[in-house]
């Protein structure tokens, strides 16, 4: 599914975008890492195709606005003007994109909707089901985290959504679900993933979801509803009870106002678990049906496994929120940033990019699961261990730093 | 001849040396563990404070024939110039700043407004003045390349007009500063790579147009008539901040007291050591709030030589820790007024315009240099002797 970086293959990767998101630490546990992986669920699609991230997501460039900042900075030199205009108004500058939360909108006991007014550069064509990165500062520091639009791309007021689920042992996570004012501002990151419906969209769609893995779905269910080109949706939700349903009054408004939405909801707390195999059982032409999956990983991996046992891997679309480095463990050791000089001392667990950002530096980095090559780096000298795949990789390889840790002592190209 | 053993010269045992940079590093950590929100709003405040006065200046300067709007938009612009230079482009780019991860105030991505481009200040004052400091040969910074500044620098006819080359590089500082990384010396010699000499040019040529362009083309332009009076204000701020910046760097390590060190020295130096050669060879000036945030906080040079990547706005509470590590230590904590410090700079400019033949005091014993040959520290810089060694 993702193309691994093997040694001498480093034309493979491409280079890091021109604008390269730059995001905080995450918290030491990588279940806890909220990046997503937008990944068509197939080995056919061509490399060529795959998206970069986040490039589609560029503003397109207006000639006369563009001359107009191009004399402004000759005049504002070595600064931008957006520089001192953000401190009017903090939604004005385009040198980082910016967003105010205008509303906190409670979905459940864990879970609320931010409603944000994105600032200059922000471009609004992206699509439903796609995610963005969203940092705030806490005590000082920013922290980044990735969470999917469920707002439509169309919204009249320009704003966008975001709904995040606090997680136990997430303090970024519980902060934005309890504690952001309206009014508090944020830096985004454009939207990025390829998690969306083609356009048009398919005839038959199957969702499959739990938990918060609803929320790109609702994006496009939005988009769907908004754009009345509900086609013969089947939507399969997991979750505890009804109380843990996000958006459970608009879906079921919706799947009135629609005869062609077909709800299922598998509230586990009273009906235990959906297995795969009971899926014929709620959903029987599922495998006619274009897939969307998001949800715990275990369900995700059934669901590969189960659509490549019948030769469908090419209609399931999957998205990942948080990434299982289970492969076998580097050994650590000092890692060496190179232009900066910059030492670390870390263990096999730890990935080279959380690494760097603990040492204060700013890496390059994107989707932060291994997918993106947005954190590739080329290792100049000593090993690192692909902590997924426990592949080692050796001096001269390009490497991503997001899912690497060092194989003793190595030196980085940044 | 500078110090080649730091710790006969400080009279401090090896484990002494240890036990003190111990110290300093658990000072380091407590810093470290405890920047949070208060700091972010420090900092937040210098760039909106700076950035206004910016403004401010600007505009006013739009009636710039007016001369009380002259004077003020001058000033304003001035004030603007030194604080951007001092306490936030030069604190920045040493990552004081980095741990809040935010992409517009952090090393990598700040570009100062001054001639020097950052990425080559990173160079010449992060990594060799920082690491070689007042290590006569390595440290780049004693002297400039222009100045004799310690009687360990050997004497040449050159040094004669050493007053004038000194009243040049205040006046010109930005310019100096841009080419201090090409290293002159070097080029002269023939040790440089052509292409890297050549890359570093077309850098500054670019920047240097930038600001010329700014100052002295686009903003007059803009003003219309009042041209040459927007022009002359915007000169006269550069001016301001060369004469500012030139005598609170001047007063970091050229005051008497501020030592000088051997390569020797360095050579067999251990971490602990490096702190010391740090304290010894650094010297603060007296500020209150006000001049100390005008100076980007550099009246505490003893403090931002030991931790250069400390937020500056807690060089003031680290000082008074420094200060009681000094006495307890009895090392000497090099301090004075302003004018003090640098009337003492600039006594030993004038000094040492002559050869050392002429000098009364020997290079291991004179105000600007001393060494372990001349006696100890507390010996020569007139410190109550340790009881320790007194016995």
């Amino acid at each position: 599914m993702v193309q691994d970086i093997e040694p001498g293959s480093g034309a493979l990767a491409p280079p890091p975008p021109k604008r390269v998101p730059v995001r905080g630490r995450l918290s030491s546990t990588a279940a806890s890492l909220r990046a997503r992986l937008a990944a068509p669920a197939t080995e056919t699609l061509p490399v060529a195709m795959r998206p970069t991230g986040g490039a589609e997501a560029e503003p397109p460039r207006q000639a006369g606005a563009g001359l107009l900042r191009g004399v402004a900075s000759r005049l504002t030199t070595p600064l931008l003007p957006d520089d001192y205009l953000h401190l009017l108004n903090p939604l004005w500058s385009a040198r980082e994109l910016r967003g105010k939360v205008v509303e906190v909108i409670p979905e459940t006991a864990t879970a609320a909707t931010l409603v944000i007014q994105p600032g200059w550069g922000w471009s609004p064509d992206y699509r439903a089901g796609q995610y963005i990165g969203i940092g705030i500062q806490l005590e000082g520091r920013w922290h980044w985290r990735s969470y999917s639009l469920t707002s439509v791309p169309t919204q009249e007021d320009g704003t966008i959504s975001i709904t995040v689920k606090a997680m136990p042992e997430g303090f970024l996570s519980r902060h934005l679900v309890d504690g952001l004012p309206p009014g508090t501002v944020v830096r985004l990151n454009a939207p990025q993933g390829d998690f969306f419906l083609p356009d048009p969209p398919p005839d038959k769609i199957l969702f499959l979801t739990a938990g918060s893995g609803l929320t790109p779905v609702m994006g496009m269910l939005r988009m769907l509803q908004r754009r009345q080109s509900m086609s013969d949706v089947v939507l399969v939700h997991s979750a505890p009870s009804e109380q843990d349903v996000l958006f459970r009054r608009e879906l079921h408004a919706m799947a009135e106002q629609n005869p062609s939405l077909r709800l299922h909801e598998q509230l586990t707390d009273s009906m235990g678990m959906l297995g795969l195999d009971q899926l014929s059982g709620v959903c029987a032409d599922w495998p006619e049906r274009e897939t969307w999956a998001c949800g715990p990983p275990a369900l995700l991996d059934a669901a590969e496994q189960m659509w490549k046992r019948n030769h469908l891997t090419g209609r399931l679309h999957v998205e990942r929120f948080s990434v299982q480095l289970d492969g076998a463990g580097g050994e650590g050791g000092t890692v060496t940033f190179g232009s900066s000089g910059r030492t670390a001392e870390v263990d096999g667990a730890t990935t080279l990019l959380e690494a760097g950002e603990a040492a204060g530096l700013q890496l390059p980095f994107g989707c932060r699961m291994g997918i993106c090559q947005s954190c590739v780096v080329p290792l100049v000298a000593g090993s690192v261990r692909d902590l997924r795949s426990g592949a080692v990789h050796v001096e001269g390889d390009r490497i991503q730093t997001c899912i690497s840790a060092a194989a003793g002592d190595c030196v980085l190209g940044v | 001849m500078a110090v080649t053993d730091i710790k006969a010269f400080a009279h401090l045992s090896e484990a002494d040396v240890t036990a003190l940079g111990e110290e300093l590093d658990a000072i380091r950590r407590e810093i470290e563990q405890s920047r949070g929100e208060r700091d972010a709003a420090y900092i937040k405040k210098a760039i909106t404070i700076q950035r206004s006065l910016a403004a401010g200046g600007r505009i006013t300067l739009f009636a710039s024939a007016f001369p009380p709007a002259w004077v003020a938009g001058t000033t304003m612009l001035g004030l603007a110039k030194i604080i951007e230079n001092m306490e936030l482009g030069h604190n920045v780019i040493h990552g004081q700043w980095d741990w809040m991860n935010d992409p517009e105030i952090h090393s990598s991505t700040w570009e100062w407004d001054t001639t020097c481009p950052s990425e080559q200040w990173k160079h010449s004052h992060n990594f060799v003045h920082h690491k070689y400091t007042n290590v006569v040969g390595r440290d780049d910074d004693v002297g400039y390349g222009i100045l004799r500044v310690t009687r360990d620098q050997k004497w040449h006819p050159i040094y004669l007009g050493q007053p004038v080359y000194n009243a040049m590089l205040a006046l010109f500082f930005q310019y100096a500063v841009a080419l201090h990384d090409l290293n002159i010396g070097e080029i002269r010699r023939g040790k440089k790579d052509k292409r890297t000499t050549l890359r570093q040019l077309k850098q500054i040529g670019r920047k240097v147009g930038r600001q010329l362009g700014k100052d002295y083309v686009l903003f007059p332009l803009l003003t219309g008539p009042q041209f040459v009076s927007t022009l002359t204000a915007n000169a006269a701020a550069n001016l301001m901040r060369n004469l500012w910046s030139y005598t609170v760097i001047f007063c970091g390590h050229f005051p008497d007291g501020a030592e000088k060190f051997t390569v020797e020295q360095f050579e067999n130096e251990t971490p602990h050591e490096w702190y010391l050669r740090q304290m010894l060879g650094s010297a603060n000036f007296k500020a209150g709030p006000l001049m100390a945030f005008m100076s980007g906080n550099l009246c505490y040079q003893i403090e931002h030589h030991l931790f250069p990547d400390l937020p500056s706005n807690r060089y003031a509470e680290m000082s008074v820790r420094i200060r009681a590590l000094c006495e307890k230590y009895e090392l000497p904590y090099t301090t004075g007024t302003l004018a003090h410090q640098y009337f003492q700079t600039l006594r030993t400019i004038w000094k040492l315009t002559l050869p050392n033949r002429f000098l009364t005091a020997t290079s291991d014993a004179a105000p600007e240099t001393a060494s372990e040959r001349g006696g100890s520290v507390q010996e020569i810089r007139g410190l109550r002797m340790p009881e320790r060694l007194a016995s």
